[in-house]
């Protein structure tokens, strides 16, 4: 390859991270320790304060709740927590609880935004499209690297590094819903003189509210899986115990710590789609 | 000043929208212009006014771009030429704002495919208009529920649309449009869905809308039957050019071509067509001047076995038989008024071809068409059958 010299894309890519780090330091300062203590409170303090029976009884209420008052989603809460509890796996189950919340929360808050600006303009959908893809396909450890850079290590740049990888389907999801709203109800709207803003909230959003939902489902999925990425850079919680078991070579530690993410997985995703339901349907 | 007028108002779907309305200058069919440009024409050159208090009915076969004028009328859609006034202001040159006002509070439209929202309950429907311009929730739900029980629901304000039926969902539609208090309503086919006993019933309680409340309508139907009956004026189209606009009776009696025709030929005439559009002009003698003599000429003349006989003034006297008219003759009697026969039979101008129908079978005359004490016209029994079976018949009885 003597006619072209390479490219240093990785060069150019490495100074623009570090002239991020450097310029907006006060910023990911902030964020990393105001917010970090804010994270380890929420889940040291306060949701590890709970005691676990009443945590385990509190999530079957709700189960049973958004389950429609059937038993099923209730009993699995139970005996999958009641599980890692008995696996004392309670405090990393604790963090990465924490981890996803908190995660999942900073997608939504992004993501319908944006979901939404991208529904009212068809430049930003062809501008943001492309970017979307391209999130979601890069190799989720990539993120890992300016994540570090930014925040250094611990839960913080967990949640960044997930957020960059689960915000996308809430964005295109909240997008699609809003687009799929029919012709026809958008003209009977316009008809009675809605503006933009009234005919967002009062037609818009509600209508796309399924498929918003069905976005974020996913985006939660997502979130939880990179937990296990996460604890790669120092995130705490149920990722850590499996890596550990993978550096130590203990099949048995890594494989229950796994079982503790599907359980949790479940029950976050029955809970999502659940809660999922349309007026009027 | 019409509360709306329509001024060569043009709808072209698609890239090429100049090309196509030079075709159209060029005097090319719409298909001829789908075929060379792949763009479609909406509507083509409308232009009408309507008048505030009127019901103005749009009517055309499938396609003929009725929906698509409709939408131009509160601009849904964007016009390619042509504008559209409102109480006299060009709709093309109002800003958002204005645009929004004038559709709060002067233009509802009700949808042909209802357009109802799925996520609201057929009360939160009926409000919408309301909400919209922040009118505060409890006079709003009063105004929507007493036009809901205007249009018989209500008894289900807490339902959702997906739990009614189709023609229940358009009462709401109509329901949701009305609770605004709008100037002019906007129907596009608004009671297409509905079985024929509601319908007839939804038209008269519109009528009465109409009468009561002055409102200005705008009615699309591809239904000539309701068209006719619920139309002050009616606009044809075909390929979304009005062919002709005028009262029912001018369309049914002169249609103004061949299009309106065939849309007017199935239509049940005994129930638009009235006395004054079959009469002829009748022969009569003067009472004052005329004797027997002159009475029995015209009769031979026009072949007739009896004619009315009336003053200087039109006032209708009676009639004369032929019989008794050369029994006169012979016997030099000098005054038709001895032999004046005064059991007429008698119709007004109004009159509907049904009525008309049962009076001719009783009678050996012909029927007077009278107003006033005057004599209009007289109905014969050919006339009424002819006019049942749909050819040639004269607007003005007097011309013919
Ligand atoms: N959004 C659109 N894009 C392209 N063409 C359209 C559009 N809307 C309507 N048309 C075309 O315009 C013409 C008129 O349609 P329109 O819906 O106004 O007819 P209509 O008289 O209301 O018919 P119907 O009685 O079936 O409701 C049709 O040829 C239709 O294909
Ligand atoms: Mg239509």
């Amino acid at each position: 390859m003597g006619l072209m010299p390479k490219i240093p894309v990785a060069e150019w890519i490495s100074s623009a991270t570090e002239w991020i780090t450097d310029t907006f330091e006060f910023l990911f300062d902030f964020i990393k320790n105001d917010f970090g203590d804010f994270i380890e409170m929420f889940a040291e303090d306060w949701l590890m304060n709970i005691p676990v029976w009443l945590f385990i009884v509190i999530v079957g209420l709700i189960a049973f709740f958004v389950s429609g008052k059937r038993f099923g989603l209730m009993a699995f809460s139970v005996v999958g927590l009641w599980f890692i509890a008995n696996q004392e796996l309670w405090e990393e189950l604790m963090n990465t609880f924490t981890l996803v919340i908190f995660a999942s929360l900073i997608c939504v808050i992004i993501g319908v935004p944006f979901g939404i600006w991208m529904a009212k303009s068809k430049v930003v959908e062809k501008i943001l499209t492309p970017i979307l893809d391209f999130m979601q396909t890069m190799p989720a450890f990539v993120y890992l690297i300016p994540a570090v850079a930014f925040f250094s290590i611990g839960m913080v740049p967990g949640v960044f590094a997930s957020v960059i990888f689960a915000t996308p389907p809430t964005v295109r999801f909240t997008n699609l819903g809003i687009r799929q709203v029919s012709h026809e109800l958008i003209e009977a709207s316009d008809s009675f003189g809605t503006t933009g803003t009234q005919k967002l909230f009062k037609v818009q959003l509600p209508m796309a509210k399924t498929t918003i939902m069905a976005g974020i489902n996913q985006t939660v999925m997502l979130a939880l899986s990179m937990v296990v990425i996460a604890s790669m850079i120092g995130a705490k919680g149920l990722g850590q115990t499996v890596i550990t078991g993978l550096q130590r070579a203990e099949v048995g530690t890594g494989f229950v710590a796994g079982l503790g993410i599907v359980i949790l997985a479940i029950i976050i995703d029955r809970f999502t789609q659940n809660l999922n339901t349309q007026r009027g349907e | 000043m019409p509360i709306i007028q329509v001024k060569d108002l043009s709808k072209i779907f698609g890239k090429q929208a100049k090309k196509a309305t030079q075709y159209l200058d060029q005097g090319l069919s719409k298909d001829e212009i789908l075929e060379k440009t792949g763009n479609t024409v909406g509507v083509n050159r409308a232009s009408f006014d309507v008048e505030e208090g009127e019901i103005f009915v749009i009517m055309g076969l499938s396609g003929s771009g009725k929906s698509t004028l409709v939408r131009l009328i509160n601009r849904l859609i964007e016009p390619t030429e042509g504008s559209v006034y409102i109480d006299g202001k060009d709709l093309a040159k109002m800003d958002k704002k204005n645009l929004r006002d004038v559709r709060r509070e002067k233009l509802s439209m009700v949808f042909q495919r209802f357009a109802l929202f799925p996520h609201r309950t057929v009360l939160e429907n009926a409000e919408f208009g309301l909400e919209v311009q922040g009118v505060d929730k409890e006079e709003r739900a009063q105004k929507a529920k007493d036009s809901l029980e205007l249009v018989g629901l209500g008894g289900y304000i807490n339902q959702f649309p997906g739990q009614l039926s189709g023609g229940m969902q358009q009462r709401v539609g109509l329901a949701r449009a009305l609770a605004n208090d709008p100037e002019v309503l906007l129907m596009d086919e608004a009671f297409s869905a509905l079985d024929p006993l509601i319908r007839k019933e939804m038209q008269d309680e519109l009528l009465e809308l109409q009468e009561s409340m002055k409102k200005t309508i705008i009615f699309i139907t591809h239904d000539l039957d309701e068209a006719l009956r619920i139309g002050d004026r009616i606009a044809l189209m075909k390929d979304g050019r009005i062919v002709q606009i005028g009262s029912p009776e001018e369309i049914l009696v002169n249609p103004a071509n061949d299009y309106v025709e065939k849309f007017v030929e199935d239509v049940d005439r005994s129930k638009v067509l009235t006395a004054e559009h079959i009469m002829k002009r009748p022969e009569t003698v003067d009472v004052d001047k005329h004797g027997p003599r002159t009475a029995l000429e015209r009769m031979r003349k026009e072949g007739l076995s009896t004619i009315y006989v009336t003053d200087a003034k039109r006032n209708l006297h009676g009639y004369v038989t032929a019989d008794d008219v050369s029994e006169a003759a012979k016997q030099e009697v000098k005054d038709v008024k001895e032999i004046l026969r005064t059991d007429i039979p008698k119709v007004d101008k109004d009159t509907s071809m049904h009525e008309i129908f049962d009076v001719i079978h009783d009678s050996t005359v012909p029927v007077a068409v009278v107003e006033d004490g005057k004599l209009q016209g007289i109905i014969v029994r050919g006339a009424v059958i002819a006019a049942l079976a749909g050819s040639e018949v004269n607007l003005n009885g007097s011309d013919a």
